[in-house]
């Protein structure tokens, strides 16, 4: 059962990740324009012309 | 430096595209980002070179109408608030994927072959994680809790913090006494469902608010001043103050109360009085705030504002409706005043039931608290405010944007409805009624004189050109000029639109309580007559309500005979004309009296009062703002269909409501007495608690639509 002190550290380590990553795009705004980003990803203005 | 703006007529997501792309070589904007959800352009400016015009014009030039805005307080307050809960949402998610991740290791070991120590150890992991998340995520209950028991009152927030602490707390006696059952994940799973309910709640309202506040801000009144030294300065009106002077054009409203100094013209004040008959006025008559000017420039001294100015009256009136209305009780309110003592006492029974026949006072204690997690009222708690997201989603959808949640209850229980005349029933803005003098092509050639005039009535020329389907474009040589109307050369002959005199065209001896305006194209000539057209499907709804049978009223500030007539027209047999705010108010209170569940609905300032006194209130959002304020949602649109909608959606609201109140009420009767005679395990409580939220949350969407809602 020592594979424990490995592996539940591990699993909280992770999900702490994801929590501060959400920490971090929520204190960044990303949840503020919920509707309009589903829309930006079909402009193609940012696509430089060849 | 930054400066955001609110923008309206944005209709499809190529905004977003063309609004950027459009901005993108204004000169000293650094950055232009347009937020689809709130319909606001943030942008970044060079201080140096900081000018808002262009950019402003060029929008305007695309068909949109653009003001600036600033969020105020209470904005910005609900915004913390609301990312605060997401926040706590998100740390209880966190925290209750993790404990359930041990708790299904300790379920599936305890039927299998889980050492004592290993099991030991997951709780005690488990308390690790649950005891400071459920300390952050539950804050938003333990606040309401506290303040809600310090005032005396039951809210659902109490059983809730009280199921949730004693959850952890026995689960922490428990660990420590090697025992096999821990609730850890119980708590923090209870936690998750109800916030994710009220971040729900908070994120549709913030969506409706924003909206109503766009539409304030593009109705911000601004005032010409005419300054000591001969200046005019465009200043908003609540920066005027006594003694200023102002100017105000033929075609704008009035900014403030005052004397006219200089100058006669005609006053329609049916936002004020409900009255569409215009008044003529001429140097020392008072004018007030709201009043539309017609056709004459005025110079105004503005009179003392505060406690004389009608205003002021009308909202004394409010205040003293708003101070009389009952307090209404929710119905999750009302359920958990009952709900909360009967399982409080459920649980105090079951655990002297066990002592009496025997069981330890630790055993007995242990399933009284069981009793108390699993009627911990998540899916009660729910019940409310996932229907009220899911309504007041569908009434956006509906051009109606509500205020608060609980009108949605009060709305239900309608069975008198009294509509305002002016502006609710018939049109805000005048349209034209009357052009039979004219041939097709002279009214096209007066619909693009039209364009060109800041006339209020020529505008309504322009929108029933518009309507034929025909597209308006300015003649370029086109003139105005202000207080007579537009003159152009067109084809080498004279063409001119407005005043009578200014188009030499005889007055009418009869007008009929119209506003005409004159044209005249070499020698022909003519009259427009404009005036309050009625809503287009206004019929259709009233004998749709009627067919409910909702008793229906006009109660309205003009005169007989305009009230009377409308009344024919609509077949609405019960009617009220000449009625001043107070009247209307005491009309209201007498209906309510009797016991009848009012909805006014109204756009005047001389409705306010009334609003504020009706059991629920609705104004189209052409009113005034006093008006808005006190209404309980505002609709928009040129038609009347939302206000069947309203009634249709919030009775089925309703109706899904105490639905929800029954499935979870099932599942308490279902689980307490599996609970009271110690059957529960804390894998039941999970698989209960989660199923009975899942039920709620899906039956909640059936308000998406009701029956005979406009398509």
């Amino acid at each position: 059962m020592t594979i424990l002190l490995y592996l539940v550290p591990a699993a909280l380590g992770l999900g702490l990740l994801a929590l501060a990553a959400f920490m971090w795009s929520l204190r960044n705004g990303q949840f503020e324009d919920l509707d309009g980003a589903a829309y930006r990803i079909l402009n193609d203005d940012d696509v430089r012309k060849e | 430096m930054h400066l955001d703006l609110a923008i309206e007529g944005i209709s499809s997501a190529d905004a977003i595209a063309v609004i950027e792309r459009a901005l993108s070589t204004i000169p000293g904007l650094t950055h232009a980002r347009l937020n689809f959800t709130t319909r606001r352009l943030s942008t970044e400016w060079i201080k140096s070179s900081f000018n808002p015009s262009p950019a402003i014009l060029t929008l305007e030039n695309l068909g949109y109408r653009v003001a600036p805005f600033t969020s105020d307080d209470q904005e910005s307050e609900e915004d913390r608030y609301t990312r605060w809960l997401l926040r706590c949402l998100v740390v209880s998610g966190f925290a209750g994927i993790n404990v359930m991740l041990l708790s299904v290791s300790i379920w599936a070991g305890n039927v299998t072959d889980i050492t004592p120590e290993t099991r030991d150890l997951f709780h005690w992991l488990s308390a690790l994680i649950a005891l400071p998340a459920a300390a952050f995520s539950g804050q938003p209950f333990f606040y309401k809790a506290l303040r809600a028991l310090r005032q005396g009152d039951m809210t659902m927030d109490v059983p809730i913090s009280i199921g949730i602490t004693l959850a952890l707390g026995m689960s922490v006696y428990e660990t420590a006494h090697h025992a096999e059952h821990a609730y850890f994940d119980s708590a923090l799973m209870l936690i998750f469902f109800l916030l994710s309910g009220r971040v729900l709640d908070h994120a549709m309202r913030k969506k409706t608010r924003s909206a109503a506040a766009n539409l304030a801000a593009l109705r911000i009144p601004t005032a010409s001043r005419l300054d000591i030294d001969g200046r005019i300065s465009e200043v908003p009106s609540d920066a005027l103050i006594t003694g200023d002077k102002i100017l105000v054009a033929p075609g704008s409203r009035v900014p403030a109360d005052g004397v006219i100094e200089f100058g006669t013209s005609q006053i329609e004040s049916s936002l004020v009085t409900g009255e569409t008959e215009p008044k003529s006025v001429t140097p020392g008559d008072l004018v007030f705030a709201g009043t539309l000017n017609q056709n004459g420039a005025l110079t105004v001294r503005v009179s003392a504002s505060g406690s004389r100015t009608v205003l002021a009256d009308i909202e004394n009136l409010i205040d003293e409706a708003l101070t009389k209305r009952s307090r209404y009780v929710q119905i999750a309110d009302r359920v958990a005043r009952l709900y909360a003592p009967i399982v409080h006492m459920a649980a105090a029974l079951t655990a002297m039931a066990w002592i009496a026949i025997g069981a330890t006072v630790h055993d007995a204690l242990v399933i009284a608290i069981a009793v108390l997690i699993i009627t911990c009222p998540c899916a009660l708690a729910l019940a409310a405010p996932v229907v009220q997201v899911i309504t007041a989603g569908a009434l956006f959808r509906k051009n109606i944007l509500i205020r608060s949640a609980d009108m949605i209850e009060r709305m239900a229980e309608i069975d008198t409805i009294i509509f305002d005349k002016t502006g609710t029933l018939t049109l805000p803005e005048p349209s034209l009624i009357d052009a039979s003098s004219l041939t097709p092509a002279e009214l096209m050639m007066a619909g693009r004189l039209a364009v060109s005039s800041h006339h209020p009535l020529a505008r309504a020329i322009c929108e029933a050109v518009r309507e034929t389907g025909s597209i308006l474009t300015p003649y370029p040589e086109a003139q105005e000029i202000t207080g007579s109307g537009v003159s152009c050369l067109i084809d080498g002959v004279e063409a001119r639109l407005g005043h009578p005199t200014f188009c030499n065209v005889p007055a009418p001896i009869w007008t009929d309580n119209r506003s005409y305006i004159g044209f005249r194209y070499g020698e022909n000539s003519g009259l427009i007559f404009v005036g309050q057209k009625l809503r287009a499907d206004a019929a259709q709804i009233i004998n749709a309500l009627k067919a409910r049978r909702y008793r229906v009223l006009i109660l309205s500030g003009d005169h007989d005979r305009v009230v009377k007539d409308v009344a024919n027209h609509l077949k609405i047999a019960e009617w009220h004309s000449a009625m001043s705010p107070k009247d209307k108010r005491d009309f209201l209170t007498h209906l309510k009296d009797k016991g009848h569940h009012v909805l006014m609905i109204g756009d005047g300032l001389n409705d306010a009062p009334a609003l504020a006194a009706a059991t629920a209130s609705l104004s189209p959002a052409t009113g005034a703002d006093v008006t808005q304020a006190a209404a309980d949602a505002v609709f928009t649109g040129k038609t009347l269909a939302p206000v069947l909608d309203l009634l249709l959606l919030t009775q089925k609201g309703r109706r899904v409501m105490v639905e929800n109140f029954g499935l979870a009420l099932i599942y308490n009767l279902n689980a307490v007495p599996l609970a009271v005679f110690g059957y529960v395990t804390p894998l039941i409580a999970a698989a209960a608690m989660s199923g009975s939220s899942m039920i709620v949350a899906l039956n909640a969407l059936r308000a998406r639509r009701a029956d005979g809602m406009s398509s």
